[in-house]
C-alpha cells in the first residue's frame, strides 16, 4: 500500500504527514508514506486545495487535516 | 444583545473592584470587548466553517467552468464568501483553474475574494462594528473582486504564467460530497476551534491596546495628528495595512478605536481591506508559478480599488 500526501509545505500538510504515519503504525498494515511536494505531480491528482491525501493511486481527501484515527479507517476501508 | 453584558461587566470594574476614572474605563471596555468578541468570532466561525462543508474548490471549478467574463466574475467573487480556502492552497487553485480553460480574470476574482471574506474579518467586523459595515465591506470588497478580475482579464496576461498548463480533456467530473449532518457539524466545530486557539492571542493583544487608546488617547487625536481627512489618509492607511496580512483579528479591535477617535469609515475600511487582501506571502507564493509583473499588477490593481473604496467613504459618509 503506497500512502501519497499532497502538499507544497503548508503547516497542515506536515501535520498530515504526522498524522498518516501514526496511522499506518496504528493500523498494523505495511503502508509506505510518501511527501509528494512537486506541483505538477500534485495537478495530475487533480487536488486543488492541499493537503491531499492518497491512497494507492486515488485521492480521498484534500484540503483537510484529517484526524489518526479517520485516516485509520481510509486505510482500512 | 450585549447590553446585560454591558452592565455586569461594568458593575465588577466600578463597584467590585473599586477603580476610578480612566483606569477603569479601559479595563471595562478591556473585558466587555474581549468577552464578546470571543462569543461572536466562535459562533460567526462555526456557522461560517458549517456552510463550508457544502463547498469546495472543485465543485465551484464546475461552475465556473463555462462562464463568460463578468457573469463569471460575479459568480467567481460570491464563490469566494463560502468557499474555504486557504493562501496556502493558492498555486492549486490557480493551476487547477487553468487547466479547467477558466479564464484568468475569473480566476483573479476568486483570488481578491477568497481572502478579502475570509471567517475571521467577517466575524471581528460583525462583533465590532455591527452588520451593517460588515454588509459594505462585503459588498464593496465584492465589487473589487470583480472588476479587479475584469481588468486583469481584459489585459491579456496569459503569457506571464510561468509554467505550462495542460489543460483537462473532456468532462470535469462533479464531486459529491455525502457527509451526514452530524459530521458536518463536528467538522466544522474543529475548525472554529482549530482557529480560534490560532487567533484568541492576537484577539486580546488587539483589545488590550484598543482599551488603552480608548481610555487615555484623546477623542481627536487622528484628527489632529494623523490627517482624519486629509488627502494622504486612505493611501496611508492602504500602505499600512499591507504589511499586517492576514492579521485581521488583532487589528480590527484597533480599527474600531481608532474610528471613535476620529478615524473616517472610508480610510479604517480601507485598511480593513487592505489587510485581508493585499497579503505578502500569498504574493510571494504565487510567484512561484507567476511573472512578477503579473503579479505587481494583480497588486496594484486591487490597491487601487481599495483606495477607490476608501475616497469614496470619506466623501459620502
Amino acid at each position: 500500500m503506497k500512502i501519497e500526501i499532497l502538499g507544497t509545505g503548508c503547516a497542515k500538510c506536515a501535520a498530515l504527514e504526522k498524522a498518516a504515519k501514526d496511522a499506518v503504525a496504528k493500523s498494523g498494515k505495511f503502508a509506505q508514506v510518501v511527501k509528494v511536494d512537486d506541483i505538477m505531480k500534485i495537478m495530475e491528482y487533480g487536488v486543488m486545495s492541499t493537503p491531499g491525501l492518497v491512497i494507492d493511486g486515488k485521492v480521498v481527501s484534500s484540503g483537510k487535516l484529517l484526524s489518526i484515527d479517520e485516516i485509520v479507517a481510509l486505510i482500512n476501508g | 444583545m450585549f447590553d446585560w453584558w454591558e452592565s455586569l461587566s461594568g458593575y465588577f470594574v466600578y463597584s467590585v473592584i473599586g477603580l476610578e476614572s480612566k483606569s477603569a474605563e479601559a479595563l471595562h471596555f478591556f473585558i466587555y470587548d474581549t468577552l464578546k468578541i470571543f462569543i461572536l468570532l466562535l459562533g460567526i466561525i462555526f456557522a461560517v466553517s458549517f456552510l463550508r462543508t457544502y463547498f469546495n474548490t472543485q465543485k465551484v471549478r464546475l461552475y465556473l467552468q463555462k462562464r463568460s467574463q463578468l457573469s463569471g466574475n460575479v459568480l467567481a467573487a460570491l464563490f469566494g464568501i463560502i468557499t474555504p480556502f486557504c493562501t496556502c492552497s493558492a498555486i492549486p487553485l490557480f493551476l487547477g483553474f487553468m487547466q479547467a480553460r477558466i479564464p484568468m480574470g475569473i480566476t483573479f476574482s476568486f483570488l481578491i475574494s477568497a481572502p478579502l471574506n475570509n471567517e475571521i474579518a467577517i466575524a471581528m467586523l460583525f462583533g465590532l462594528f455591527g452588520w451593517k459595515i460588515t454588509a459594505i465591506y462585503i459588498g464593496f470588497g465584492l465589487l473589487v473582486a470583480i472588476f479587479g478580475g475584469y481588468i486583469i482579464g481584459k489585459m491579456k496576461l496569459e503569457r506571464y504564467v510561468l509554467i505550462p498548463i495542460n489543460p483537462i480533456e473532456g468532462e470535469l467530473e462533479a464531486v459529491h460530497i455525502s457527509l451526514r449532518f452530524d459530521k458536518r457539524l463536528r467538522e466544522a466545530w474543529a475548525n472554529s476551534f482549530d482557529i480560534f486557539k490560532k487567533i484568541y492571542l492576537y484577539v486580546i493583544a488587539g483589545v488590550g491596546v484598543g482599551a488603552f487608546i480608548h481610555g487615555y488617547v484623546p477623542a481627536d487625536f487622528i484628527a489632529r495628528y494623523a490627517g482624519g481627512d486629509a488627502w494622504y489618509a486612505v493611501p496611508l492607511a492602504v500602505a499600512m495595512g499591507i504589511p499586517m496580512y492576514s492579521n485581521a483579528a488583532g487589528v480590527m479591535p484597533l480599527v474600531e478605536v481608532l474610528t471613535q477617535k476620529g478615524m473616517l469609515l472610508g480610510s479604517a475600511l480601507s485598511f480593513m481591506m487592505a489587510v485581508t487582501a493585499l497579503s505578502l506571502p500569498e504574493a510571494v507564493i504565487l510567484g512561484r508559478i507567476l511573472h512578477t509583473r503579473l503579479i505587481a499588477l494583480f497588486f496594484g490593481i486591487v490597491a487601487l480599488g481599495i483606495l477607490a473604496v476608501g475616497y469614496l467613504f470619506n466623501l459620502i459618509l
